[in-house]
């Protein structure tokens, strides 16, 4: 319908919208530095060196160690400047800032499913609010997707069995392609959808209005006990105990497991002597599959979940975990600092 | 005998062209005498008759992929065989055509002949290695017609092994039995470029085309079996259900790429390195001068290869890899990125104070010349962490590789097919005709893939049969390209057919070129040489010294 | 001792034995480069899995017969020794002592297959071939299964290699006892040799990392 009226150059909607199109720019113009060069010696060679009746044979010139040094060292200069560039952002692209606001996505054949902090769910549509961090903890329940929003410059992978991160601070509000970029079966063409950027007050009034009828897919966490929607804190409470987890994972400790209380970001004694980081990944391996690390002092007795929770209920249960700490936490979103993300 | 000078000097032609009485054509007309020949020359031909089908079955599922994306919705293919299709053109262009497609071709033609051997050193691996081709080929052909493989060229996990219900195991099957047809040949290619090397030929005296194969060949012998390994891990995986990388069984996909582009970045200089060898030969020859920087094309040639095996993870930075490990593969592909420049620059100073004319295959190198650079540069933009964060599996990537692997590799071979057919067929291809076709293939190329780089940055993502509306005048130009480029090609194929019998009689040495290969008939006896050659001088015997500021300059 | 053949057969395009000689002799270890290439992807895979799930390996390994194990390497030491014997017998024309060298490395070889295949038929007794009817009863059995899909790919395309060369020796034999072989053309038995070699010093990494990890 709008066929003709065609965008040459992507909007830039973020943060790293400028930073990455400033970079595009520099390469373009070494590019053209070159492909000038470049073509305009070959052409010119050619126009100038043709072959004419006066003009049969080349002259035998064998090389130039000074040219050849010459034309290593310069390009091999621009390229570090290129490396160091890409690297800087990079970092700034691989390092969440605080304070985010946290949304949880599941990738999966082939939707997107994602849950605010605050307990709104959506699917293959997602809210945020303009100026605002936003970072997204991200796994898959099947194969790889791949999480790409073209107007923010940013794209990571989803991946089975573990979590990865990315974050995005929106800076204009409208509404956005969200891509799936990693090929992921029939209908990977299909898994897109949109980002909406609203104004915060907006979003505000959005993220507690109650949502429409979600049930186009299954909604298989929270105990559907209508209403509002429970947060991710408060449904994987819930599964807590209906899992039975309660029984070997007291408070106060006693009980077959040890107390989670204040787990989270902690640094925990295994078994065998070493000690792991009680992060994201390490908490939902345990709950996964607790064998393969073993708290010290423990037995390995706790069953695997494998195939009993989904990739949301993982998460649910972590958040909850995350929440255990003997100071109550005053709000909702809070950001240990331990909580790198394991990427890094 | 010792080798005769060679008349470089274009003085008027002498040699009246005479057809050789005994060739290794018409040697014997049996087709057991084909099937079972043991003659470098003839598995040349037979590898090169098989490519080119290969070329315009993966070519026939390209124009299935562009003709879909004429329009913004899936109209034409549904989304399965739309997956289907460009994973069909991605694995037949890659492992049947681009890989063996010089080396197995003209490689194998010339490069006992470049180095004055009568054959190479294992002419009953050699056929081997052409039978264990087509076995593999026969398995995907199986996987293609019985219904197809949706993987995406790469078979990323658990995708592949756990949830495609497409003919996957067929075409593992394919890609690792053809896997020790490419080992053979570069086994092959090593011990004949080490033992069979005519007397006075030194290491530095080789011709440039050698080199690159002697540098395809390590990667050959060094990539392919861990290619051949993984895929059979993924077999085993997919097939017997044991968990290997499955995360749902235990294993890490994660792992599977590394291993996969452990292979298939230095494949990519499988690539492109023959190409690089072809233009070098042919750039001298149409400038009547000897190359410029001989060493530093012929050690980065060398140096690629080896560099080339430690930047795989620039294809994993979005694969949650640790940070550190993207920055330093993308530091070292900035590192492999060097040797590729300083070829160029040398082709373009040979150009310098030459004496050049325009034949069809410099105007395929000239071609080369430029689109590689392109490609190239692009690779600069992707190999930049913070960028591919963005167009990192767009159209973006795609046009890259295409302008490497198609403006690059694929002209270099037509470059090469029409320089040396005259000494494989004993016929002259029409000029004109090629220059034409040479030509269209240029314009139709940047066509098709120029406008790929803006969709990438746009943000269209790759492996979409339907796209948002915004990006369909670009697709549209892009398959309008797409057309041009299919009718270049087809006219190669058609003329090149047509001068096997109608073209001109070739003499020994139409290009007046330099080289052992031009001091035989054509096209040769099945002895290559009468007698062994005796060299006595550096490669590129071309051009003057009279001149004698020029010898020199710095 | 028949030496009918002193000059050797040299192929056409070699211009003399020593040539034919040294691009065989090349060859093959370039073909055993690619091997090297070939295992080692299986290596690095094992390498990266137990480096992340050492408890499981560790465990998992104690499943194995380390008694059988190091009974199999003692074989396959000894059959090293006997094809190098048949290498030197061949270069020094002894066609007796060829032949029997051949066979006694080929019976070697035949016992380590044999008693592979029983420790595969023990292994699939007690339900340690990974998939759907995997049982283990140590601890994470998921990563245990890991190390048994690699312990069953690598022992068996090494078993499969070990079949390669078994038919190579088969061949030879039957050369050998024709009298084809002596001190001017003993190329096959040499590279036949190197390849024995190879073969037998994966097993020698095989070994420890599979049976021998956890006990230190
Ligand atoms: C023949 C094939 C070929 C070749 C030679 C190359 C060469 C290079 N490639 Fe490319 N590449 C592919 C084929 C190839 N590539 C394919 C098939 C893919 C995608 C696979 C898939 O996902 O399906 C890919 C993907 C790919 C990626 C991953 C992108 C992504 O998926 O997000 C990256 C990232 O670093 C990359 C980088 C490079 C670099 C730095 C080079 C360098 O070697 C280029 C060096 C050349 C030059 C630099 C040109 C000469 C330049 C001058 C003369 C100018 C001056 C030079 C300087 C300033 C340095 N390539
Ligand atoms: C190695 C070599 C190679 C070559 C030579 C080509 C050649 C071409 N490629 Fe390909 N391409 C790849 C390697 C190659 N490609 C790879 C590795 C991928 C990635 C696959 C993946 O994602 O898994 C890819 C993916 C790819 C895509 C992306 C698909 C997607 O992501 O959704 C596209 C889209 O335009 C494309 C187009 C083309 C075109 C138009 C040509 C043209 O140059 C071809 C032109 C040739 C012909 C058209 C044939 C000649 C003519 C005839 C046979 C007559 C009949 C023709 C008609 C009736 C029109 N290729
Ligand atoms: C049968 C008893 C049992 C049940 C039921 C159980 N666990 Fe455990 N859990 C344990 C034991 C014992 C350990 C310590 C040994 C180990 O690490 O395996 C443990 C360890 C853990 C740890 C790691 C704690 C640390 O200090 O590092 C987490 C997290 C955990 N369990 C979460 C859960 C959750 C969530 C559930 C419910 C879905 C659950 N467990 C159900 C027994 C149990
Ligand atoms: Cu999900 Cu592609
Ligand atoms: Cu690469």
């Amino acid at each position: 319908m709008r066929a003709y009226d065609f965008p040459l150059f992507p909007e830039q909607a973020s943060t790293m919208a400028p930073q990455v199109d400033y970079l595009y720019f520099f390469l373009i113009a070494v590019s053209l530095f070159f492909c000038l060069i470049i073509a305009g010696t070959l052409i010119g060679f050619s126009i100038k060196f043709r072959r004419t009746p006066t003009n049969r044979i080349g002259h035998r010139i064998h090389g130039s160690t000074l040219l050849e040094v010459a034309w290593s060292i310069i390009p091999f200069g621009i390229t570090m400047v290129i490396f160091f560039w890409g690297a800087w952002l990079f970092f700034a692209q691989a390092r969440p800032p605080d304070n985010a606001h946290e949304v949880f996505v599941v990738g999966k054949q082939w939707m997107w499913k994602l849950q605010h902090m605050e307990g709104r769910r959506e699917i293959n549509e997602l809210h945020v609010p303009v100026g605002q961090s936003v970072r997204l903890t991200m796994t898959s329940e099947d194969v790889i997707h791949s999480f790409y929003v073209p107007a923010f410059r940013t794209k990571f992978d989803v991946l089975p069995g573990r979590y990865t991160t990315a974050w995005f601070n929106a800076t204009k509000p409208g509404e956005y392609h969200l891509f799936c970029a990693e090929y992921c079966g029939t209908q990977h063409a299909g898994m897109i959808g949109k980002v909406v950027v609203m104004e915060p007050a907006a979003f505000q009034n959005w993220l507690s209005e109650p949502p429409p009828i979600v049930s186009m897919v299954e909604n298989v966490a929270a105990p559907s006990s209508g209403g509002a929607p429970l947060s991710p804190v408060a449904a994987g409470e819930a599964l807590f105990t209906q899992k039975a987890c309660l029984t070997c994972h007291q408070p106060q400790g006693g009980a077959l497991g040890p107390s989670l209380v204040n787990v989270y970001g902690s640094t925990v004694k295994l078994a065998d002597g070493s000690t792991v980081t009680a992060d994201d990944a390490y908490i939902r391996e345990s709950i996964l599959n607790s064998a393969s690390k073993i708290v010290a002092g423990f037995q390995p007795v706790m069953p695997t979940f494998q195939g009993q929770l989904t990739e949301e209920q993982v998460m649910q249960l972590i958040q909850y975990i995350k929440s255990l700490k003997t100071t109550p936490p005053a709000g909702q979103a809070q950001n240990p600092p331990a909580a790198a993300d394991s990427a890094s | 005998m010792a080798a005769p000078a060679i008349d470089t000097t274009l003085a008027p032609r002498s040699e009246a062209p005479v057809k050789p009485r005994k060739t290794y054509l018409n040697a014997d007309y049996s087709v057991s005498s084909w099937l079972l020949t043991v003659d470098h020359k003839r598995i040349a031909i037979l590898y090169l008759v098989s490519i080119l089908v290969f070329f315009f079955l993966g070519g026939l599922f390209a124009a299935g992929v562009r003709l879909e994306l004429l329009t913004p919705k899936g109209d034409l293919l549904q989304a399965d065989t739309y997956n289907k299709f460009f994973t069909m053109h991605g694995i037949i262009m890659v492992f049947f055509f681009l890989v063996p497609s010089i080396p197995a071709t003209l490689g194998n033609f010339l490069v006992p002949m470049m180095i004055g051997a009568r054959d190479l050193a294992f002419p009953r691996v050699n056929l081997l290695s052409w039978y264990i081709f087509i076995l593999g080929g026969a398995f995907t052909l199986v996987a293609v017609v019985g219904g197809g493989v949706d993987t995406g060229w790469t078979f990323y996990t658990p995708y592949s092994t756990t949830y495609s219900t497409s003919n996957v195991m067929p075409a593992a099957i394919g890609i690792f039995i053809t896997g020790f047809s490419s080992i053979l040949t570069g086994l092959n290619f090593i011990v004949t470029i080490h033992r069979m090397r005519a007397p006075g030929l030194t290491w530095f005296r080789l011709p440039l085309f050698i080199w690159a194969h002697y540098a395809t060949s390590l990667i050959f012998v060094l990539g392919t079996p861990v290619i051949a390994i993984t895929i059979f891990l993924v077999g085993l995986e997919r097939g017997l259900h044991i968990g290997i990388f499955d995360p749902a069984l235990g294993g890490d996909p994660v792992l599977f790429q590394h291993l996969f582009w452990f292979y298939s970045h230095p494949a990519v200089y499988i690539m492109i390195l023959p190409g690089m060898g072809v233009v070098s030969e042919i750039i001298t020859c149409f400038a009547r001068k000897p190359i410029f920087g001989y060493s530093f094309i012929a050690l980065s040639s060398v140096a690629i290869a080896v560099l080339g095996f430690v930047v795989w993870g620039h294809h994993l930075f979005t694969s949650s890899q640790s940070v550190y490990a993207a920055l330093i593969f993308s530091v070292l592909s900035y590192v492999v990125a060097i040797p590729s420049a300083v070829k160029v620059f040398n082709w373009i100073a040979t150009l310098y104070r030459g004496a050049i004319s325009f034949e069809a295959p410099m105007l395929y190198a000239l071609g080369f010349i430029g689109l590689f650079t392109i490609g190239g540069l692009t690779g600069l933009f992707v190999a930049a962490v913070g960028f591919d964060l963005h167009v990192h599996d767009t159209y973006f990537v795609v046009a890259h590789f295409h302008y490497i692997m198609v403006g690059g590799a694929v002209l270099a071979f037509l470059g090469g097919l029409h320089f040396w057919w005259p000494k494989m067929f004993g016929r002259m291809y029409p000029e004109a005709w090629a220059k034409v076709a040479a030509i269209i293939v240029f314009i139709g190329f940047n066509l098709t893939f120029f406008p790929q780089f803006i969709l990438g940055y746009l943000g269209m993502p790759r492996r979409y049969h339907a796209y948002p509306d915004e990006f369909q005048v670009l697709n549209v130009l892009s398959t309008a390209g797409a057309s041009i480029l299919a009718v270049g090609y087809l006219m190669p194929f058609c003329y090149l057919l047509w001068s096997l019998k109608y073209g001109a009689l070739a003499p020994a040495n139409p290009w007046q070129a330099s080289g052992l290969e031009w001091l035989t008939p054509s096209p040769p006896p099945t002895e290559n040489f009468a007698e062994t050659p005796i060299v006595t001088e550096d490669p590129y015997h071309y051009g003057t010294d009279d001149d004698a500021e020029a010898v020199h300059v710095a | 001792m028949s030496l009918e053949q002193t000059t050797p057969y040299v192929a056409h395009h070699f211009d003399d034995a020593e040539q034919q000689h040294d691009a065989s002799s090349l060859g093959m270890w370039v073909f055993l480069v690619t091997e090297v290439m070939f295992f080692g992807g299986l290596f690095t895979t094992y390498v990266v899995y137990r480096t992340a799930y050492p408890e499981a390996f560790h465990g998992a390994s104690h499943e194995l017969n380390v008694t059988i194990g190091f009974f199999n390497t003692l074989v396959l030491l000894t059959s090293s020794l006997t094809m190098a014997l048949s290498v030197h017998a061949a270069q020094v024309s002894k066609r007796g002592m060829l032949v029997v060298n051949l066979f006694l490395t080929m019976v070697l070889g035949n016992v380590f297959l044999g008693v592979k295949a029983y420790e595969y038929w023990h292994k699939w007794h007690e339900h340690l071939i990974p998939g759907p009817h995997f049982v283990y009863h140590g601890a994470d059995p998921v990563h245990a299964q890991l190390f048994f899909s690699l312990y069953f790919a690598m022992t068996g395309l090494h078993a499969l290699h070990m079949i390669v060369g078994e038919v190579l020796l088969g061949i030879l034999l039957l050369r050998a006892a024709q009298g084809m072989f002596n001190k001017y053309y003993y190329t096959p038995v040499e590279m036949s040799g190197l390849y024995w070699h190879f073969v037998d010093l994966v097993w020698i990494f095989l070994f420890p990392l599979l049976y021998l990890i956890g006990r230190h």
